[in-house]
């Protein structure tokens, strides 16, 4: 039980992170664009969160918490959602290609996050000496009343960070305005038949541009939530976060695309790529094995999507397809 | 007057699709967003580092091709295979890509052929040396092939979305290297697979040098590739198919091409070819095999064979641009002493223009007449 518990902990850290990911994404792709750059993003939201409040920490003698973390949000969300303009700009208005566009993204985000992280680390006296105590600090206060709980269930569900929290009002929000709000029918419309969205009056190109953007900037709280609560305040150039980007592109199918189902997906998905941990007696070469589960299981949800064939759980119809209107 | 209030104003600018353009002036504009790319790169560095423009553009250029007559030769070699590894993938995607089945999957299909090349160098070491090859060669197209047949198969059956698939099949093949190389790390601890048969078992299975040049085969064998896939996607039956598909897949179905057999086939040729990547990369250049032995390139590389619109050899000029700006870019940062992932950055900024620029040869912006006032 001890095992379980503290395995589910980590899932839920780790499925964090990719949940704000994953709803990012899932919102930029039921507007028919299917962004590649989920780890580039992530990358710019994380590093741009570690710039902001690394000034802010040393240019004044006892940073506010509260300050600290209004800082972190704000810059990794504006950061993110800049990545997203830009994927917005060359697509929708330069009408290039989307695949080709969000890999050059993923390049261009981790060229970015690590050249300035790699600064950063230079700046404060070598790789590990990057501190930001003040934000890391904000960033793992729990709920108050809530942390208090003990026994096995309080220690499951209560101690965490806040925007572990934060993360499932997101995944709720976005799922009601998703499939409870006139203008998240609108998106979906966009996202399955610009076309017919465009006849009946809605501003295809407005549609696309906002939800791409405000997606990328929910993509990049993951890369926040990361660099804050994750790693504590360090930056180390490993990668991690292109791996954790690409799972967040994995999660969003494994969802069929619905943010609700993002909740529980991402902790799975946690438990999954840590259970080997807790297998007694695999070698370390296993090991390896045991993390391709989560992108396994997204392939065997893809396959069995695609032979059920129930309407509600494809993706979007014009996922990926460009829309202009003179082309028709 | 009152008619004319009624009538909705012309949006400012209007889109429409080019029929044509001169190859010498699309030619210019892809010139021309390089250009831009590399002022704006310039511009960036100067503001980070205060370093003067023209020193960072002529250490790029050492970077790729050498700064003394000393190491001309072998900076450019380093270049040059770089470029052909780069190139090979590039040309596997192409016959998918020109099918319009997203084949995201290179980086995986890349690691499973050096997988397979590295498993021949280490439990076939003992085989003539040409059997060997012959091994190596066939173990990494077949490696290849098979990591791309699977999403083909699901693909032509059921049409499951091949780009996820392909791309889940990256990490995939990802964590099945990290298992090979827990498994055969050398020395044992060290998590690294070492330079394989170096010492008593000299060089089995390494390319040979040719006319005294250690990356002379990794050439031949990739321009080989690089103009028998221009013939076959041109001047071939199969290749005609594929393009029809590409265009529209009905229209196929009608003129009795058999769509799902040639996807399947045409993955497999894909994957193959990439597969034989990783056997270049494991064979002929690192003699060993990581986690980053595909670093990436299997994701430069689809934006390679994209911008080249599936021609082979245009490609080889692709290719080769951004082998340098990379070189380059890593040498910059060296010179200047700034963290070499600005290559990365520097690569990102200049695709960014040369895919914008796309746009300018494809469309053609009309612009709102000025309305004349009724006199």
């Amino acid at each position: 039980m001890e095992g379980f518990i503290s395995l589910f902990q980590q899932a839920v850290v780790f499925g964090t992170i990719i949940m704000f990911g994953a709803i990012g994404e899932i919102i930029t792709e039921k507007s028919g664009n299917l962004n590649l750059g989920v780890p580039g993003i992530m990358y710019l939201g994380g590093i741009s969160s570690l710039i902001g409040v690394f000034f802010y920490e040393n240019a004044v003698d006892e940073p506010n918490k509260f300050v600290c973390a209004v800082i972190a949000v704000l810059c990794a969300f504006l950061a993110s959602a800049f990545g997203g303009l830009i994927f917005s700009f060359l697509t929708i208005t330069l009408r290039a290609n989307q695949n080709v566009t969000g890999l050059t993204l993923t390049i261009f985000g981790s060229g970015v996050a690590n050249f300035f992280g790699g600064s950063l680390n230079q700046l404060s006296g070598g790789v590990g000496q990057l501190r930001v105590p003040a934000t890391s600090d904000a960033f793992r206060t729990q709920i108050p009343g809530l942390s208090g709980i003990g026994g096995p269930i309080g220690k499951m569900l209560c101690q965490y960070g806040w925007l572990a929290y934060v993360a499932i009002i997101v995944a709720i929000v976005a799922q009601w305005y998703l499939s409870r709000t006139r203008t998240g029918l609108n998106l979906r419309s966009v996202g399955e038949n610009p076309a017919t969205a465009d006849a009946a009056g809605l501003n295809v190109t407005r549609y696309k541009y906002l939800a791409t953007c405000i997606g990328a900037g929910i993509s990049g709280l993951g890369g926040l939530y990361y660099v804050m609560d994750f790693t504590q305040g360090k930056w180390a150039n490993d990668g991690t976060i292109e791996s954790l980007g690409w799972l967040a592109v994995a999660l969003v199918i494994f969802t069929t695309w619905r943010p609700k189902n993002a909740i529980w997906g991402s902790y799975l998905f946690g438990i999954l790529y840590w259970v080997y941990m807790y297998i007694v007696g695999i070698s370390r070469a296993s090991q390896e094995l045991f993390k391709m589960l989560p992108y396994v299981v997204t392939i065997i949800v893809l396959i069995i999507i695609s032979l059920r064939k129930k309407r509600e759980n494809q993706p979007p119809e014009a996922l990926g397809l460009p829309y202009f209107r003179e082309d028709r | 007057m009152a008619a004319m209030t009624t009538h909705k104003k012309d949006p400012l600018v209007r889109i429409a699709r080019r029929e044509s353009m001169p190859t010498w002036q699309s030619l210019l504009i892809r010139i021309g967003s390089v250009l831009a790319a590399l002022v704006l790169a310039g511009v960036i560095i100067y503001l980070l580092t205060g370093a003067s423009p023209i020193d960072v553009y002529k250490s790029m250029l050492q970077g790729a091709f050498g700064s003394n007559p000393k190491n001309y030769a072998q900076k450019s070699w380093i270049t040059v295979r770089d470029t052909m590894m780069l190139l090979c993938i590039a040309v596997g995607l192409a016959p998918a890509f020109k099918m319009r089945f997203w084949n995201i999957g290179a980086e995986g299909q890349v690691l499973v052929g050096g997988i397979a090349t590295a498993a021949c160098m280490i439990y076939l070491k003992n085989l003539p040396p040409l059997l060997l090859f012959l091994c190596m060669v066939g173990a990494s197209l077949l490696a290849g092939a098979l990591w791309g047949l699977l999403p083909a198969v699901f693909k032509a059956k059921w049409d499951t979305n091949e780009t996820l698939f392909t791309l889940m099949m990256n990490y995939v093949a990802l964590q099945l290297t990290s298992f090979f190389v827990a498994k055969w790390e050398n020395p044992v601890g060290s998590n690294k697979v070492g330079i394989i048969n170096q010492g008593v078992n000299a060089k089995q299975g390494w390319f040979p040098a040719i006319f005294g040049q250690d990356y002379l085969l990794n050439v031949i064998i990739v321009m080989a590739v690089t103009v028998g896939m221009f013939f076959y996607l041109k001047y071939s039956k199969q290749g005609y198919e594929i393009s029809v598909i590409g265009d529209s897949r009905n229209t196929a179905r009608y003129a009795g091409i058999p769509v799902n057999k040639v996807i399947i086939r045409t993955m497999l040729i894909s994957g193959a070819i990439c597969g034989l990547a990783g056997f270049i990369t494991v064979s002929g250049s690192a003699h060993t095999i990581s986690t980053s032995t595909a670093g990436g390139k299997g994701f430069t590389a689809i934006i390679v064979a994209w911008l080249s619109k599936f021609n082979t050899f245009t490609m080889i000029a692709v290719a080769l641009l951004l082998t340098v700006f990379d070189k380059g870019a890593i040498q910059v940062a060296t010179d200047f002493g700034i963290s070499k992932d600005m290559s990365n950055m520097i690569t990102g900024i200049i695709l960014f223009f040369i895919i914008g620029s796309e746009f300018f040869i494809n469309y053609r912006m009309i612009f709102r007449k000025k309305e004349k006032e009724a006199a």
